[in-house]
């Protein structure tokens, strides 16, 4: 069973020639057919975790340990992280001109799964997974994220969720920027790969809207670069109702 | 003109239009347009037409030092049956026919060559195969004339292939009679030390087509200078190029497209891409449309893509209108960087970094590509770029 296990992880980024350091000793284990919602305000770190996790160069990993089915992440670079399985959907996904949907997936899947899919079976899968999401068929055609909505930069990233099949999926603040109908459809292509059982999810969200559609199995509460507390379902509840006020303070008193 | 006047009233404009006072068409040569060496003086670098061009690396083109040698290039062509191929001498009255020289260098070439090559397809002759033109630099300099003439109606694709080693002043005259075809690809795929300058002229019949592709890979310095005049009405030209330019490379593109008659067309699309420390890619776009040329339709376009740090373009898209009475005229010129994030991207859905690479070049250029024609040639260049890109990544 996969296992994403992350132990004191510390984090530095430069910024104004000064290092600061993000995340202060994270310690995370997400299993496969997990979902884990890990919460908190902004500035906390927690896009850092994910880009981080996915081998960004703009992060520096001081100390701290994660592996993958007991393989070092740390020591990959950032395309043989997304071969052994890890997947982010990002919050700003980059415009790649030049480049078609259509070639960059299957150029994709073609490296996640070692060979180049059967183009039959692959223009089918391809076609479904898109109606699934709403996606009209002349978007493959389309340059990479090039002059894409908001809405459809998200569609299109789990449209990538939905056809590389990672081990471990880090959704990036997926819900942020969207209308209520495109976080339905966005949420129901998320719910659909975590159904299969095989996916363990960490699902980075600043608001609990999203929480509405895909239910969490563990939800972490992060602040200063670290988790301070971890609670079932029923935490993201208690956020809704509450903020994150007496975690921003710093006083766990409130 | 009888068809002038006979231009709708209120025709619009579409596209972006800068008219740039102080470096008009008209005012940025130093010297009007002669046939004679004499009438330039030796450019020193801070001229319009020579200030992005590497002088000191011209082997001595633009002063007069550079002195022909007995094995400069090594010309052969190929044509296919009903095509005249001459080799005449400067009297001839085809040669100059389709412009003058516009500076030092390429007056310099007229000046010194002494045989000219004359290619003729008669009057509505079809050509199904291409005319090969295959110039092979031998390690001299040489100065060199060609004539490319096409009778009414008749149509013709001409592939010229620069390979090898030399330093080279060229002028190349196409002339199309009415309702001629031509496509010309001009390939530049010179050893690296190899220095290669030359002027295009394209006079364009009345409803003739012309269309040049330039693809530039090679050479130490290429500075080339396609120009476009239609010799009456209802012409078209297309003028595509694409460049792929290395570490210490200098290439040059400078384009006119002189609209001087009523109701013609034109299309400019240039890309390249730059990779490598002290790479340097110059476009220069000029459109004039003249007061008499009512009804014009006329569009360019650059995009540059940088791979790397250390790699410089300058492009400069000009266009200078005379008459408001035409169909449209646009410009457009971008310069983009295949960046950290975009790789990080790709990157990150499991592509390894170079082939991450390959595929923005590939998408970039395939478009243009495709556009060309020509199925070897589009082949080859698919090749061409995926061994540019093999060799530095």
């Amino acid at each position: 069973m996969a296992t994403l296990e992350i132990k004191d992880l510390h984090v530095t980024v430069e910024a104004d020639n000064a290092t600061k350091e993000i995340l202060k000793g994270v310690d995370l284990t997400v299993k496969q057919g997990e979902t884990h919602a890990i919460m908190g305000p902004n500035g906390s770190g927690k896009s850092t975790l994910a880009y981080s996790l996915a081998g960004h160069p703009k992060y520096t990993i001081t100390s701290g340990t994660v592996t993958l089915d007991g393989e070092d992440v740390l020591e990959m670079s950032v395309d043989e992280r997304a071969r052994a399985g890890l997947f982010l959907a990002m919050q700003y996904p980059v415009e790649v001109p030049g480049v078609s949907v259509s070639n960059f997936l299957r150029t994709s899947a073609t490296a996640v799964r070692g060979e180049a899919p059967k183009l039959r079976t692959w223009v089918k899968e391809v076609k479904e997974a898109m109606e699934k999401l709403s996606m009209d068929p002349s978007f493959a055609e389309r340059n990479v994220n090039e002059g894409f909505s908001g809405g459809e930069k998200k569609r299109h990233e789990i449209l990538q969720l939905e056809l590389l099949k990672p081990k471990i999926a880090i959704l990036d603040e997926t819900d942020s920027g969207l209308d209520v109908d495109a976080l339905r459809i966005v949420s129901e292509g998320i719910n659909r790969v975590r159904e299969n059982g095989e996916v363990g999810t960490l699902l980075v969200t600043h608001y609990t809207r999203i929480l509405r559609y895909i239910k969490p199995d563990h939800v972490h509460v992060f602040a200063g670069g670290r988790i301070v507390e971890s609670g079932g379902a029923e935490l993201a509840d208690q956020l809704e109702a509450e903020g994150y006020d007496k975690y921003v303070k710093g006083g766990a008193s409130a | 003109m009888a068809e002038a006047q006979n231009i709708p009233a209120g025709s619009t404009t579409a596209g972006t239009i800068a008219v740039a006072a102080e470096s008009t068409v008209a005012t940025r040569m130093s010297a009007p347009p002669s046939f004679d060496v004499q009438d330039f003086p030796v450019p020193h670098g801070r001229e319009e037409e020579w200030r992005f061009t590497p002088l000191e690396r011209l082997r001595g083109l633009h002063d007069g030092t550079a002195v022909a040698t007995g094995t400069g290039v090594k010309v052969d062509v190929e044509a296919p049956a009903g095509v005249t191929v001459e080799t005449v001498g400067r009297d001839d009255a085809r040669i100059g026919k389709a412009g003058k020289p516009v500076d030092r260098v390429a007056a310099q070439a007229y000046s010194a060559f002494e045989k000219a090559g004359v290619i003729t397809v008669p009057k509505e002759t079809v050509l199904t195969e291409p005319i090969r033109i295959a110039v092979h630099g031998e390690g001299g300099t040489a100065f060199a004339h060609q004539v490319v003439e096409l009778g009414a109606f008749a149509e013709a694709v001409v592939v010229i292939d620069h390979t090898g080693d030399a330093v080279l002043a060229a002028n190349v005259d196409y002339l199309l009679g009415d309702g001629a075809k031509l496509t010309v690809v001009s390939v530049q795929d010179w050893d690296d030390k190899a220095v290669h300058v030359a002027q295009h002229n394209a006079l364009v019949g009345r409803d003739a087509s012309f269309k040049s592709v330039v693809v530039t890979f090679g050479g130490d310095v290429v500075r080339l200078h396609p120009r476009v005049q239609y010799a009456a009405t209802g012409g078209e030209a297309e003028l595509f190029g694409l460049y792929f330019t290395d570490a210490g490379q200098h290439q040059e593109h400078r384009l006119l497209v002189d609209h001087n008659t009523p109701h013609c067309k034109s299309n400019v699309v240039y890309k390249g891409a730059l990779q490598g420390e002290e790479a340097h890619a110059v476009w220069i776009g000029d459109v004039l449309i003249e007061a008499a040329a009512e009804g014009t339709d006329t569009y360019e376009m650059n995009r540059n893509l940088v791979l790397t740090d250390g790699a410089r373009v300058d492009s400069v898209p000009n266009l200078e209108i005379e008459t408001g009475e035409i169909v449209g005229a646009g410009h457009a010129s971008a310069t983009g960087r295949f960046d950290d994030e975009q790789l990080f991207y790709l990157m990150a859905r499991g592509i390894p970094a170079d082939e991450a690479r390959r595929l923005v070049v590939r998408g970039f250029f395939a478009e243009l590509v495709q556009q060309i024609g020509v199925d070897d040639i589009e082949a080859r260049l698919l090749e061409k770029i995926e061994a540019e890109l093999e060799a530095t990544v």
